[in-house]
């Protein structure tokens, strides 16, 4: 009845014009058969209250996606992942302008509201980190996809193309390279190739319908499919056209390859297949019969083709089925029926992509490149060890 | 004889409004050819542009006037760096910023690699500045003027062995540094092949 009595409060029955006596009248008179009253509309929806979804936070400056949270393949904004360099800015319209100049016939500057006159295009991506997976040696076995890999996450964008943007200012010759500068304390600043500012960026000011949020940028992103977050530059205020990359410290000091060879692979922004079971991991705990593993695979290459599951560590692969739609640069949520049979089994995901590329074991890219190379772009195969006592836990196989 | 000069006229008038229609259809809805613009967004001028261009290439594109040096660069470095940084950047709540290894060295790929700081492994001095100029110090960033971010550059170069105690550091000289890295960087090759790399 205390309760009754909370949820009558709460949800303001007085304010809809029913006395409290009618009220509790009411919510005894339902009491018995175990409905109540539920609230009135409202102007913005919430989770159910058992139901807990959050980002988990690491420092200032990173946070994840509840990957094992999840269902199909957008992820809710609200749960977008972030790595911010200077934390989130307050940026408004009246105080927004986008820069457009350098290698242009016409240096010109947009509001919001001249960036939503243009044509607008729409696509779904993820955006992932380069750094997604960094702690894959250390990580102890109680760790959650999302804490493993919940640098990535993927959205509905919309916004201006670029391309059109690079239209109306006019190319001069010489042009090959834009830099894009962020209007947050840091001015972070990345060099992006005019090829790929041309096949598809996008000046994004919208995500899943609503206005980007401050975290990912509002009012304005760029997003460039299917390649690494951190060039993917947030608060968007200037684009420079140049005929040289800019060797910024987010493409030199961070985000470059070293490689064994004593090289370091330099503007490696195109993250590789990677795919993750998200379902069943730790820490759910599993009966003996049916389940469905369930995960994400993804490619900054081009679409997925194939995704395989092993429940023997990689000693025999099964295909899983892939759920329509499949594109470009984009997860694809795969699935595959599976009969536990109560004995210890090492559960792997594999992706390839119509390329033919395909996920490599973190082995290979060891032997290829180096572990210490690996503090980037480490797509290799994820692995959950299930115990026959039906715990799972996070194994770092190689 | 005159209604018939009349339906003539008629349907002259009306075939005209028709093609005048489709003509304003078209020009409405399309661009006329793939040379004309929208005509959205407002000229930037040249004071707005200067106002935020801050960026420095590798060529040295970009530098402003003003000149630093190691003196100074140590005293503000100790007022405004070290204690994220620690004393002469050896690291601290955040990156280590000097460290050299011997000649012929670079074991960024093994397990345990080394810290990588500006002498090992930066590829270009204009970088620095730029950096510093752009996002430190880390609470106030922006908060240096040029000459004393050509200080601080001249500090970190100095502390890293690349540029001599007594270097007068400027727009002149800083673009002509060779950091012992830039020779390791190269492009990204993996998409040349479906294999991985």
């Amino acid at each position: 009845m205390t309760r009754l009595i909370k949820n009558i409060k709460r949800r303001e029955l007085l304010r809809q014009g029913v006395t409290a006596t009618g009220a509790l009248l009411a919510a005894s008179a339902l009491q018995a058969n175990g409905r109540y009253m539920g609230p009135p509309v409202s102007v913005s929806g919430e989770r159910a209250a058992e139901v807990n979804l959050k980002r988990q936070t690491l420092a200032l400056t990173h946070s994840f996606t509840p990957l094992q949270q999840l269902h199909g393949i957008i992820t809710p904004s609200d749960l977008h992942f972030e790595r911010h360099h200077s934390g989130v800015p307050d940026i408004s319209e009246e105080n927004y302008k986008l820069l457009l100049h350098g290698l242009v016939e016409r240096p010109l500057k947009f509001t919001l509201a001249e960036l939503k006159r243009f044509p607008a295009v729409s696509r779904i991506c993820f955006i992932e980190c380069a750094g997604n997976c960094q702690d894959y040696f250390s990580l102890s076995a109680e760790t959650t996809a999302q804490r493993l890999a919940g640098q990535t996450s993927q959205s509905e964008w919309t916004g201006v193309a670029l391309s059109t943007l690079l239209k109306e200012a006019g190319l001069r010759p010489g042009a090959k390279w834009l830099l894009m500068e962020g209007g947050d304390a840091a001015l972070m600043t990345r060099s992006v190739t005019l090829e790929k500012a041309m096949d598809d960026a996008i000046i994004a000011y919208a995500q899943n319908g609503e206005p980007v949020r401050p975290s990912q940028g509002y009012p304005v992103r760029l997003v460039l499919p299917g390649w690494e977050g951190s060039s993917c530059v947030k608060w968007l205020r200037r684009i420079e056209v140049g005929d040289q990359p800019w060797m910024t410290r987010e493409e030199t000091a961070k985000y470059t390859d070293p490689l064994k060879d004593g090289t370091v692979r330099q503007f490696s922004c195109v993250m590789d297949a990677r795919s993750i079971i998200t379902s069943p991991t730790f820490p759910q705990q599993l009966e003996k019969g049916w389940h469905e593993i369930r995960g994400l695979a993804w490619s900054g290459r081009g679409r997925i083709s194939k995704v395989e599951v092993s429940v023997d560590g990689g000693g025999s692969w099964e295909p899983a089925e892939l759920q329509q739609p499949v594109l470009d640069k984009a997860y694809v949520r795969f699935r595959k029926m599976w009969q536990w049979d109560g004995k210890e089994r090492l559960l792997l995901s594999r992706a390839t992509d119509e390329t033919g590329y395909i996920q490599p074991r973190v082995k290979q890219l060891i032997d290829i490149r180096g572990q210490g190379s690996l503090r980037y772009h480490n797509n290799g195969v994820i692995g959950w060890r299930v115990n026959p006592d039906g715990s799972i836990y996070y194994d770092p196989v190689v | 004889m005159c209604s018939a000069f009349l339906c003539f006229i008629k349907r002259t008038v009306l075939a005209a409004m028709v093609c005048w229609m489709l003509l304003l259809t078209e020009v409405q809805f399309v661009l006329a050819d793939e040379n004309e613009r929208w005509g959205i967004g407002q000229t930037a001028t040249p004071e707005e542009i200067q106002a935020w261009d801050i960026a420095i290439r590798p060529d040295g594109k970009g530098l402003p006037p003003g000149t630093g040096n190691v003196e100074e660069g140590k005293t503000l470095y100790l007022q405004r760096c070290a204690l994220c940084h620690g004393a002469e950047g050896k690291g601290g709540l955040n990156d280590k910023l000097v460290g050299r290894l011997p000649s012929g060295e670079f074991p960024f790929a093994e397990p345990g690699a080394p810290k990588k700081t500006i002498g090992n492994y930066w590829p270009y001095a204009t970088t620095l500045f730029d950096y510093i100029r752009r996002t430190m110090p880390y609470q106030n960033p922006g908060s240096l003027t040029d000459s004393e971010v050509y200080s601080v550059t001249a500090y970190l170069l100095y502390l890293n062995e690349i540029i001599a105690a007594d270097l007068q550091l400027s727009a002149n000289n800083l673009a002509t540094i060779k950091m012992p890295a830039v020779v390791r960087f190269v492009p990204d090759d993996r998409l040349q092949t479906s294999n991985v790399r």
